[in-house]
């Protein structure tokens, strides 16, 4: 009966829905069907758990066993839906509560014991105010009384949620729901009323640039690609999301896959490619297994295929697991990558709409980027580019991680400031800490101090003042952040990461790295290596530019920015860790020095045995000491001592 | 070493049900064939390298120059449980070495291998895309949240006591 009913919804989707794209039919019969579909009008309740890999990481899963077992005990009939993650990592699990007449209502850390108080009251049509976001803005159902609503929370009043606007909302692995609000008309109309290249020049009027880090515009590769004349063509998604902090899409995979497979189908048609690969990080499963669930479906809706609704385009995607390589994500290593090979860059030209995957004209952007061409086609240009700066249209999704009060994600318009993303919309710094500093375009990035809070978030600002949009990530320091310790971090993960092409990079980012290390490492007791810190930290400038201005690749031409970001923002912190060696905010273990406290130590010995490196001394019931050649500052002694004998200086 | 042949055996018939997929045996596919190898046996063994290599007809040596250029593949065996660590950015700035350290001192091996009594392995990855929950670590999947050098004793006694 199920797939019966399946199949009459698929030909009234197909044959109404779609094909009668040019149509905004008001007939009330149709309307209401598509209010059934869109999970608007329901005749039994609907139970959405965030299921996404922060809501699972949460416990998402086993509050989904609560809520299952919690409606087959007292036999409720209602159906269970698993979202992906409408963006408030911070508070999830996150479960929402609709029951027919009523408008969905949304709660927060809802973990597996609290789903039968929040169940119980919602089924007495109580909102219980302890776990309560905000109920949905719906027309033709009651309002829930003194609840505000979600899109009035601070979290999400100030976004503008275009890519975003269904992650978290509807059944990600349901091509019914997708269709009923308004997906794949973009593609369909796109197909059958639009020339490839009117699709390049309204992407080109939109200003929509790529999404990736490097900001080209969209429009204008397209063109590239559309005019080349080869047999074969290439479209790829770059899904790698390498930076380390960054995982917006990985979020619109997992919340809303049929709107990247939409925009990818517009892509490949605007350049004439019949193929497309999605290049995803093997780290990423759950995101993998929802894309494939909807190509699977796209095709039984013979929107991926041949023939697509006999307009005679073909349109194939097929799904590429990343190795675990950063540099893949560097559209040439990456197409390597595919090809079967190691994944280095190689020198450009020829670019890749010239000759990419297979030696054949290619066209690769980023999730996000494809993420946004249903809606300008939908919409069109001009209402797209009404939002944002002059040069940076749109908005931009970023994920907000570190020490910040709500981590997650937010979609905020360009030109938006960088204060109210952290103080406005994500609450400021957690525990109240004060704020130090923002790391933006992760490992080819830099920081924003508080001094420039108040620039709007575009491409050419975030240049202006030594960071770069990236794809998005913004990890949030406060003052028990060590910079020279991030910068550090940063240089380790390059060193790592670098293909080993290039001398300036491979080996310039270990000098680099070696620099940080010997800063922040023990004092030697003779200080015979002062001269060489010293000699160091005065080349950083200099080995920097070398490395930039000689690299061949994006990953090599931006590695030092993290250093030379913080090195000129917190010039203090480093020389407080090379003149006085001291770390400020406590973070470089090595420059710890532990003492005993010879009046509080009771020769209990425990720390002796704890000591990796026998670097305490003392027999027992007499005072012992820590000998400071030898320690090697790993803390086990002072966490060991009950008596607060042993303190850090 | 009777043992060994045999498992080799067993693992050769997997090997090649995995190449039966991939009947056109062109280069494109070796990652692919690779990945899935690595999933069925958790690593990539020397015999499974070798008749991957008669299959895409490709000396073995490019294949393992193509395998250790990326993080993923690993060499022996996987523990039962596989402990993977981000020490992404978001990680990194709560507290992730302290948690790194913690496991490496609890289960008593480092990045990359795997404990003598082969219940434990543990991996350092750069970002499982959950850092609004950081630090994160994964066992056999399994994401745990927030967590603290603490934290993680528990969750490790927990895989143990399963046992
Ligand atoms: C080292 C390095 C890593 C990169 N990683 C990514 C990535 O993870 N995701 C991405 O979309 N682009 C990444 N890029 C940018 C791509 O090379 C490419 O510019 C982008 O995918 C183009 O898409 P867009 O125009 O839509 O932004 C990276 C570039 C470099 C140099
Ligand atoms: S700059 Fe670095 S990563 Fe890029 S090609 Fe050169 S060595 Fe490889
Ligand atoms: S653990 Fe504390 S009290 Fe005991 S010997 Fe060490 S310093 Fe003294
Ligand atoms: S800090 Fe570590 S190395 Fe130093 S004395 Fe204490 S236990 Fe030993
Ligand atoms: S940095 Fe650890 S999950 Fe992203």
């Amino acid at each position: 009966m199920n797939s019966q009913y399946n199949s009459s919804v698929k030909d009234f989707l197909i044959d109404e829905v779609l094909r009668d794209f040019t149509n905004n039919s008001k007939d009330p019969h149709l309307l209401e069907q598509i209010s059934v579909l869109r999970n608007e009008k329901i005749s039994e309740p609907v139970i959405y758990v965030g299921a996404g890999t922060c809501g699972l990481g949460a416990g998402a899963a086993k509050t989904l066993k609560s809520v299952r077992k919690y409606i087959e005990e007292k036999d409720i009939k209602a159906r269970v839906i698993e979202t992906g993650c409408i963006g408030l990592c911070a508070v999830e699990p996150i479960m929402d509560v609709q029951i027919p007449g009523y408008n969905r209502v949304s709660f927060q850390n809802v973990t597996e014991d609290k789903v039968d108080e929040v169940l119980d009251a919602v089924f007495q049509l109580e909102v219980p105010e302890k776990f309560v976001l905000g109920q949905f803005d719906q027309s033709d159902t009651r309002k829930w009384d003194g609840v505000r609503f979600l899109k009035d929370h601070p979290f999400f009043a100030p976004q503008k949620r275009l890519v975003l606007k269904n992650c978290g909302i509807i059944d990600p692995v349901d091509i019914k729901e997708y269709i009923a609000r308004g997906g794949y008309k973009s593609y369909i109309k796109a197909i059958n009323v639009h020339s490839p290249s009117d699709i390049c020049d309204i992407i080109e009027k939109s200003g929509l640039r790529g999404r990736g880090g490097g900001g080209f515009p969209t429009g204008l590769k397209w063109k590239f690609a559309n005019r080349e004349e080869s047999d074969q063509k290439y479209l790829i998604c770059n899904a790698d999301e390498g930076d380390p902090g960054a995982f917006m899409d990985r979020a619109v995979i997992e919340g809303d896959p049929h709107r990247l497979i939409e925009g990818m189908a517009i892509g490949a048609y605007a350049i004439g490619a019949t193929k497309a690969y999605i290049y995803i990080r093997a780290e990423y499963p759950l995101a993998i297994e929802r894309l494939e669930s909807a190509i699977e479906e796209a095709r039984e809706y013979g929107l991926v295929g041949e023939d697509i609704f006999g307009t005679g385009v073909d349109f194939d995607i097929r799904i590429k697991k990343g190795a675990g390589a950063f540099v893949c994500g560097e559209e040439t290593a990456l197409m390597h990558s595919i090809e079967g090979k190691r994944g280095m860059p190689r020198p450009r030209p020829p670019f890749p709409t010239t000759r990419g995957l297979f030696g054949k004209p290619s066209v690769i952007n980023n999730v996000e980027t494809f993420a946004n061409v249903s809606e300008i086609l939908l919409n069109g240009a001009d209402w797209f580019a009404s939002t944002g700066t002059e040069k940076s249209k749109g908005t931009k999704v970023f994920a907000l991680s570190g020490k910040i009060a709500l981590t997650g994600l937010v979609e905020i318009p360009m030109g938006t400031t960088v204060r109210e993303v952290i103080f406005d919309i994500a609450g400021g710094i957690l525990n109240n800490r004060k704020f130090k500093a923002v790391q933006i375009g992760g490992p080819s990035g830099g920081c924003i101090t508080e001094e420039n809070l108040d620039i709007q978030i575009d491409y050419d600002s975030l240049i202006n003042v030594g960071a770069m949009m990236g794809s998005g990530g913004l990890v949030v320091m406060d003052e028990d952040t060590c910079m020279v310790d991030v910068a550090k971090f940063f240089m380790g993960f390059i060193q790592r990461e670098s293909c080993g092409k290039c001398i300036p990079c491979r080996e310039g980012t270990k000098r680099l790295l070696e620099i940080l290390e010997s800063i922040t490492s023990k004092p030697d007791a003779a200080n015979t290596e002062a001269l060489d810190r010293f000699k160091g930290v005065m080349q950083i400038e200099k080995l920097s530019q070398v490395i930039k201005d000689t690299s061949l690749c994006g990953l090599g031409q931006t590695a030092p920015n993290p250093v030379l970001s913080t090195h000129k923002l917190f010039r203090d912190e480093y020389e407080a860790h090379l003149y006085d060696r001291q770390c400020p905010a406590g973070v470089c273990q090595n420059l710890k020095v532990y003492k005993i406290d010879v009046d509080k130590c009771t020769g209990c010995t425990v720390c002796i045995r704890k000591c990796p490196v026998d670097a305490i001394i003392g027999s027992k019931k007499s005072p012992h000491f820590i000998v400071e050649d030898k320690c090697i500052g790993c803390g086990a002694c002072y966490e060991a001592c009950k008596f607060d004998a042993i303190e850090v200086v | 070493m009777e043992k060994n042949r045999e498992s080799g055996v067993v693992m050769e018939t997997k090997v090649r049900e995995i190449l039966d997929r991939y009947p056109e045996g062109r280069t494109e596919n070796l990652i692919p064939v690779l990945q899935d190898i690595q999933e069925t046996d958790g690593y990539l063994s020397e015999e499974s390298v070798l008749e991957v290599s008669r299959h895409l007809k490709m000396p073995a040596s490019k294949i393992y120059g193509v395998a250790t250029f990326y993080n993923q593949f690993r060499f022996a065996p996987l523990g039962k449980y596989h402990v993977q660590i981000c020490c992404g950015t978001a990680c990194h700035v709560l507290g992730a070495s302290t948690v790194l350290e913690e496991i490496e001192k609890n289960i008593g091996v480092k990045s990359g291998e795997t404990t003598k009594d082969g219940l434990f392995s543990m991996e350092v990855v750069a970002c499982i895309g959950a850092c609004g929950l950081a630090p994160v670590i994964s066992i056999n999947g399994n994401f745990h949240a927030k967590v603290t050098g603490e934290s993680i004793k528990e969750i490790l006694d927990n895989y143990r006591n399963q046992e």
